[in-house]
């Protein structure tokens, strides 16, 4: 019954790993690649983590894994929207070095 | 139990070098800042499922230095782009 739902959980963290890295080859655009990126950041990661914790089962171990999982759901979509916001601010500055118009769109 | 764990240990390892693709490549600097950032959490899960394999449970201490030195320094990374005036470093 625990190998059922570990392996559960692990393959499904695996697919989001899959299907985020997917994403980073194929989109078009920055933007596009970090709404993919953190999909791969979250999920299959806290997938990945709680398939551990039921290997493990409860003790000290574990609570460092519920440690870590804490720590990963908070700062890494953190970090995803600090560089999306670092890109956001490049392109426009570029766009005043470069004289584009107040209406006209970037 | 143990070949399952193998065979997510081999699947990631393939997935982080499709990873690499994108931070060898990438046509701006956060184009690679963001697979890094991809990288450093995939590595994460991979050292946790390698001290389930050893048995050695002082893996996760490590796991847990990784996670702190990956989001520091992605920030540090981050403001630098920020403050680059509009070139593509």
């Amino acid at each position: 019954m625990k190998d059922i739902v570990v392996t559960m959980f692990l393959f499904g963290g695996l697919f989001f790993f899959m299907v985020g890295t997917l994403g980073i080859i194929r989109f078009p655009d920055v933007f596009t690649r970090a709404h993919s990126a953190s999909k791969c950041d979250t999920l299959g990661a806290v997938l990945c983590l709680c398939s551990l914790i039921v290997l493990e089962g409860l003790n000290m171990v574990s609570l460092k894994f519920i440690l870590i999982l804490i720590f990963v759901w908070t700062a890494n979509p953190t970090a995803t929207h600090l560089i999306a916001k670092a890109e956001y601010t490049r392109q426009a500055s570029l766009a005043k070095i470069n004289g584009v118009k107040k209406h006209e769109d970037i | 139990m143990s070949k399952i764990l193998i065979f997510s240990i081999l699947f990631l390892s393939a997935t982080i070098f499709i990873c690499m693709f994108r931070a060898i490549k990438g046509p701006t600097a956060a184009d690679r800042l963001i697979a890094v950032n991809v990288i450093g959490t995939k590595t994460i899960v991979l050292i946790l499922i390698v001290s389930f394999l050893l048995h050695e449970t002082y893996f996760v201490d490590v796991a847990i230095v990784y996670a702190l030195i990956s989001f520091l320094s992605s920030i540090v990374i981050a403001k630098v782009i920020e403050n680059s005036g509009g070139k593509n470093i």
